[in-house]
């Protein structure tokens, strides 16, 4: 990290912990739901930006989440348990899944990701016995420490904006451990990654499947934020709004995903003065951002900023995130 | 018996249509390498712009269908290509992909807006009158729909078989290297598959919209069918797109008369996650070499 980074990343934290203070529900709720969805799109952004594989089932991952942590939570269990729980599930079926899309090349996970999403939405919908069905799950209770209690909602967004620390953090490591620079030469070189004897399907697999825990970890903090889980808040049309997010905020950039969460969350609250328009403006603002800035805005950013103040070429190759 | 012979007409009905989709949705992978995920919305929108040619401009139906199919092939071919596709051509893949589902949504809202969020009353093309035929109970309209949608798929075939241009196509797909250097208008090829996927649509459409009734969410359902059926078939083959169309038409019709309601919705998944494991190029497809 260059001292800069450092500096910006110190007042973007500086930021979240000022942010909610004086605000109402509302508003902390919403910035709630960014980091949650930034902890999701971070996990998508591992499989997605740095081994180059699109899934499509990431909000079915924070059903996984969501639900085993509401059904421990509800049966007793700390939060904490039910957290652990709900990630090692995603985890373990993000490796069942993976393991024979990632066989064929080609993007096969993005189709069987997809199947998964809505297969995962029917179970949760008609299995009343375990899921609640269409009404869902209701009253779970904030998780609750010796020295903080989580029930009002400041004491909540702190407790959500550690968990996300501790998962930027560990993705900071993960990213940088020469396990992590795997990903990105197998993403930039596959060929020349294999021929110095990486294997490119166990590292695939294992960063969708860590992936995929990440969407558990997001899914295990939504449960006890909203208090109540239902089959449509996980359906596939959430999955494409957290790739959006991934893509918008720039796919295989750390802070990608975070960004894009950020818009992706906080622009519809931004637009709802259009009221019934924000959806199309939404949607129009995505094409056309894919079409002259397929990078996402980080990529925007760094275009903008050469123009003001020419850099230092880098290699085209050597770029980070430059081809998908 | 006889009801499960009109369940499997039925199914092989709808299953026609979805397979006209799932045939542009191949035809475009081929000139494109895109997925299209805008294509169960490229299948409703014609059926509203003939609502609008009946509605607003008072035109008989022969005209709002030609206005609808002229206004999809416009729209939906000639523009998409110019103005989302063609920007992005040196670097398909994920930046496409995106911008398709962003379009989907796109399409979607501006069909809420425009037409209103209930589903619309379609007009009938054929007669709602049944034909008794040793007991079962055959609709007519079923019946034309399924003859109407093979007579496109087979006129769609000798198009790409046995004339220049659809040879040509076919050239462009397997290789597009060597098909510009025998001579062959590349750019001209792909574009004639962005206009035929539009056709097929706007007819599937038309087919579909008096079943369905015209809904600006009925794409979801239809995108990802047409969607399925074209793995299923094999990403790379027409007949393919036929198989896995008809296949899911009628193992839909047959899940929900005979096994569970509930669950209807789940068999082209699971059908789908059991090909890719053991198939992953499709029933019909081959694993190597691309072809219209």
């Amino acid at each position: 990290m260059t001292a800069r980074q450092g500096v910006l990343s110190a007042l973007f934290l500086a930021a979240l912990i000022v942010a909610p203070l004086g605000q109402g529900n509302y508003v902390i709720y919403t910035l709630c739901s960014w980091l949650i969805f930034g902890i999701a799109a971070m996990g998508l952004n591992l499989t997605l930006g740095y081994a180059g594989q699109i899934s499509l089932a990431q909000a079915s991952f924070m059903a996984i989440g969501a639900y085993t942590t509401a059904l421990l939570t509800l049966s007793g269990a700390p939060w904490i348990v039910g957290m652990l729980a709900g990630c090692t599930l995603s985890f373990v079926v993000g490796l069942l899944l993976g393991f024979p899309a990632l066989r064929v090349q080609g993007h096969f996970l993005a189709f069987v990701t997809l199947a998964f999403n809505t297969l995962v939405f029917l179970v949760t919908r008609n299995e009343d016995w375990l899921t609640g069905g269409a009404l869902g799950l209701s009253g779970m209770d904030r998780p609750k420490f010796w020295f903080l209690d989580t029930a009002r909602q400041l004491p909540f967004y702190y407790f959500t904006l550690v968990v996300f620390l501790i998962a930027a953090g560990l993705m900071w490591g993960i990213v940088r451990s020469p396990w992590g620079r795997a990903f990105r030469a197998l993403r930039e070189n596959p060929i020349r990654a294999e021929s110095l004897g990486l294997d490119r399907r166990l590292i695939t697999l294992l960063a969708f499947a860590i992936g995929s825990a990440y969407g558990g970890l997001a899914g295990a903090l939504v449960s006890p934020l909203v208090q109540f889980i239902e089959p449509g808040s996980f359906a596939l049309v959430h999955s494409l709004r957290i790739l959006l997010m991934v893509v918008v905020g720039g796919a295989g950039f750390f802070f990608g995903p975070i960004l894009g969460a950020g818009v992706v969350v906080l622009l519809p609250e931004v637009l709802r003065f259009t009221e019934g328009y924000y959806l199309i403006i939404y949607s129009g603002l995505v094409v056309v951002l894919m079409i002259f800035r397929p990078t996402g805005l980080i990529g925007l950013w760094d275009r903008v900023r050469d123009k003001i103040r020419p850099q230092r070429k880098v290699r085209g190759d050597m770029q980070q995130g430059a081809q998908l | 018996m006889s009801e499960f012979v009109q369940v499997l007409l039925s199914g092989l009905s709808t299953g026609s249509i979805y397979a006209l989709a799932a045939i542009g949705f191949t035809l475009l992978w081929q000139a494109a390498q895109t997925v299209n995920f805008a294509q169960g919305e490229f299948v409703v929108l014609p059926g509203f712009a003939v609502l609008v040619g009946l509605k607003w401009f008072g035109l008989p139906l022969w005209a709002s269908l030609l206005f609808g199919l002229v206004l999809a092939v416009l729209v939906l071919g000639f523009l998409f290509k110019r103005v989302v596709v063609d920007p992005m051509l040196p670097n398909v893949g994920l930046p496409l992909i995106i911008a398709t589902m962003a379009l989907s949504s796109f399409l979607k809202e501006a069909m809420k807006l425009s037409y209103g969020a209930e589903a619309q009353p379609f007009p009938d093309l054929f007669p709602q009158t049944t034909l008794d035929v040793a007991g079962a109970v055959i609709s007519v309209q079923d019946m034309m729909n399924l003859a109407i949608s093979v007579t496109i798929v087979i006129l769609l075939t000798l198009f790409l078989n046995r004339t220049r241009t659809g040879r040509c196509m076919q050239a462009t797909a397997q290789n597009p290297a060597v098909a510009q250097i025998l001579g062959v208008d590349t750019q001209r090829m792909v574009l004639y598959a962005f206009l035929i996927n539009a056709a097929l649509a706007a007819l599937a459409s038309f087919l579909i919209s008096p079943v369905f009734l015209a809904k600006f969410s009925n794409g979801e359902q239809l995108g990802l069918i047409a969607f399925i059926a074209a793995i299923i078939g094999g990403f790379n083959q027409i007949r393919g797109a036929i198989a896995g169309g008809l296949l899911l038409g009628v193992l839909d019709n047959m899940t929900a008369t005979y096994v569970t309601a509930q669950y209807r919705a789940a068999v082209p998944l699971v059908l789908l996650i059991a090909i890719i494991m053991w198939r992953p190029y499709g029933l019909f497809g081959t694993s190597e070499g691309r072809q219209v």
